[in-house]
């Protein structure tokens, strides 16, 4: 899968946090991990093999999570929310947990912008991934890692 | 168990065309299934699945939720004032028990 990836100051930021830190910071493809299969499963099953295209899908998830039960996850997708054009679902995963759904999120062209926030809980340092699909059928994806401190030493 | 409680923040006013942030946040433990009492008894799942924005009987926003979804679910979401009207929140549990928070808001 390829990564080319719109979140250059976040992947920037991460290299910083590697130079202290072992930090899995993987962009480089869901598949990677054992887990990540699953997540590839259930992508597929969503958009029924269909390409994915990447952009337009920015996220707001914090770079280290100290206290893995509640994780922010949130996102905006660039959409005009028009009746003729707009973000129809969004489907939240992550590929460390026991199960890779997090949430999904449907959306109608009333909300006039795309874009929701909730607090997921994470298992481990793990890759999270929002699939979006289009109403008109197509599908966008952005992947993101989430270092989850385990312990009290506050990473 | 500790009461399950609704809570939602709407804007009383927007201006008619503005984008507003509804939040919403429902108290509830949301067990996994997977966790363990103190006697190491599993402690069977029980989360809300569903939470279901309605703006004037219409459904606007609708958010599944899976058991990774943290305790006490909030849900940060937009919507374009257009008109005023009232919201209908529904939160869904397992076994079909329904919660509801209803709120006005008015387009000037």
């Amino acid at each position: 899968m390829k990564q080319t990836t719109q979140f250059s100051t976040i992947s920037r930021r991460h290299a910083l946090a590697m130079l202290g830190a072992a930090g899995a910071v993987v962009l480089a493809g869901v598949p990677a991990y054992a887990d990540g299969a699953a997540v590839a499963a259930k992508i597929k099953g969503l958009t029924g093999g269909k390409s994915v295209g990447e952009g337009a899908i920015e996220l707001d998830l914090p770079e280290i999570a100290e206290n893995g039960n509640a994780v922010k996850v949130a996102f905006s997708i660039d959409s005009p929310m028009t009746a003729d054009n707009y973000v129809k679902a969004v489907h939240v995963m992550a590929d460390g947990n026991p199960t890779p759904e997090v949430a999904s999120f449907n959306f109608t062209p009333a909300m006039g912008a795309c874009s929701a926030s909730t607090r997921m809980r994470l298992a481990k340092t793990q890759n999270i991934i929002v699939l979006a699909e289009m109403n008109d059928g197509s599908f966008k994806q952005a992947q993101a890692t989430v270092k989850v401190t385990i312990g009290g030493c506050g990473g | 168990m500790a009461k399950i409680k609704p809570r939602v923040k709407v804007p009383k006013k927007a201006a008619a065309g503005e984008i507003v942030e509804i939040k919403a946040l429902i108290s509830h433990p949301m067990h996994t299934g997977r966790a363990k009492d103190k006697k190491g008894n599993k402690i069977p799942r029980k989360i809300i699945n569903k939470f279901v924005a309605s703006f004037d009987g219409q459904d606007v926003f609708t958010a599944n939720f899976e058991p990774a979804v943290s305790a006490n679910p909030y849900i940060a979401f937009p919507f374009k004032a257009n008109k005023s009207g009232a919201f209908t929140f529904t939160w869904v549990e397992d076994g079909g028990a329904e919660f509801t928070a209803s709120k006005k808001m008015t387009v000037a």
